[in-house]
């Protein structure tokens, strides 16, 4: 089936089977690798991306649903060699051990910040809910998203 | 994990998405926002043969003032019930309890006419909605007809839907004031309740439902009737699993299920009579 979908911002039209999940789309159709997959089982948010403005989880929708829509990963965020404040927040910050989590955490966070700005310490750990980190370094995750939403 | 190969058609129309799933029968499931179903399908517990999409529907999400109760559309999501102005101030229990199901990136994506649909005795809302007494809308190809949730849940992941008929609307009754609790205990944040509880109560009537204590979801009217006659909300929890046949498996053994009902209908119906 043909689908029609902007991945950071340059449409892309493929032909895709139905059963197509948008994270093969983007990384193996695309070959844009940053978006990770997981667990495989819509738990660890490894394969955060936006759909229309809004975080999911890549590996729990077919691509031929994001069809018309608008996604943005990991590659789309740098503007011109600059990071985004939320990559340069992780970064300052040292908000990633081994990095697997990390482009669904970013993601994430862009997402959690859009919907609520200022959030506390608290309504970050759970508006990360959806997102684990192996290396359990969620302090400095946390610590962060909080330093990116005073940019 | 790959689903196996499915043909995949997408319907504009409550209408258009029962005239599909008549042609192609037993074969076709629907998607909405397929987070119930995806998963499944990956781990090929399902295999449909047929796809019909109808997470596209526009005009099946919304939430409504209907009087005496709030009607929510089939396909509105959990994110759009949770933030509801409207669900939060005349159903703040649902608003609650589609809060908790899964995580943001889940309730971005899932439906409440998805959940309910899949009725596991697991998820959060069709215990939820249970609590409440409200009332499902299905369409058919004769035209509607109005389910109570009392009615719905037939066994494991099984509802009184037929199979060419779609949930449309959900009815909650209004809260009126009514005080609530919600309890879900897990062992990671985002999980399904290992037993989870949604209770409300007002002056002279109450409503408690269990999650994940048998192969649907429970209501526990029990506790109600004991509240009823004037027991103390100790003494009515422990009628907590009185309806109940909770299974064992990984997670829990059915004795200790029963203990937690026990424990969190206490919690929750304190939180309702505070």
């Amino acid at each position: 089936m043909k689908v029609s979908i902007t991945v950071n911002g340059t449409i892309q039209e493929k032909d895709v089977e139905p059963r197509t999940l948008l994270a093969h789309f983007l990384r193996d159709h695309l070959q844009l690798t940053g978006t990770n997959i997981g667990c495989d089982t819509s738990s660890c948010g490894a394969c955060t991306v936006h759909l229309d403005g809004e975080a999911i989880k890549s590996c729990t929708v077919l691509a031929v649903q994001a069809d018309g829509g608008s996604v943005t990963t990991i590659e789309g965020l740098t503007k011109d060699g600059v990071m985004h404040p939320m990559q340069q927040a992780f970064m300052e910050n040292h908000g990633l051990q081994c990095g697997y989590c990390t482009p669904g955490m970013v993601m994430a966070s862009i997402g959690l910040l859009n919907e609520n700005p200022n959030p506390t310490e608290e309504e970050v750990r759970l508006g990360l809910e959806g997102n684990l980190c192996r290396c359990t370094g969620y302090h400095n995750i946390v610590k962060s998203v909080l330093a990116a939403a005073k940019k | 994990m790959i689903p196996a190969a499915f043909d995949y058609q997408r319907a504009s129309s409550a209408a258009e998405a029962i005239s599909l799933v008549g042609q192609y029968g037993d074969e076709a499931k629907f998607l909405a926002g397929g987070h119930s179903l995806l998963p499944l399908m990956k781990l090929r517990l399902a295999q449909p043969a047929m796809l019909i999409d109808i997470g596209r529907i526009k005009d099946l999400s919304y939430i409504k003032d209907g009087g005496d109760f709030i009607a929510i559309g089939a396909l509105t999501r959990h994110m759009d019930v949770e933030k509801s102005a409207l669900v939060l101030k005349e159903v703040p229990l649902l608003a609650h309890a589609a809060g908790c199901v899964g995580d943001a990136q889940v309730r971005h994506r899932g439906t409440i006419g998805g959940s309910l649909a899949h009725a596991d005795s697991a998820s959060d809302l069709p215990a939820t909605t249970l609590a409440l007494g409200a009332t499902y809308v299905a369409q058919g190809p004769n035209g509607e007809r109005l389910i109570a949730a009392a009615d719905f849940y037939k066994g494991f992941l099984e509802s009184a839907l037929k199979p060419d008929e779609m949930l449309t609307e959900i009815r909650v009754p209004k809260m009126n004031g009514a005080k609530w609790g919600f309890e879900k205990f897990n062992r990671r944040a985002q999980d399904w309740a290992i037993v989870g509880v949604a209770a409300w109560r007002s002056k002279d009537a109450s409503g408690v439902a269990l999650v994940n204590m048998g192969s649907t979801p429970i209501l526990a009217t029990s506790v109600s009737e004991a509240l009823k006659s004037g027991a103390s909300v100790g003494d009515a929890s422990e009628m907590a699993a009185t309806e109940a046949e909770p299974q064992d498996d990984l997670n829990a053994s059915s004795e200790y299920r029963v203990h937690l009902a026990k424990v969190l209908v206490r919690r929750a119906l304190e939180k309702a009579s505070a």
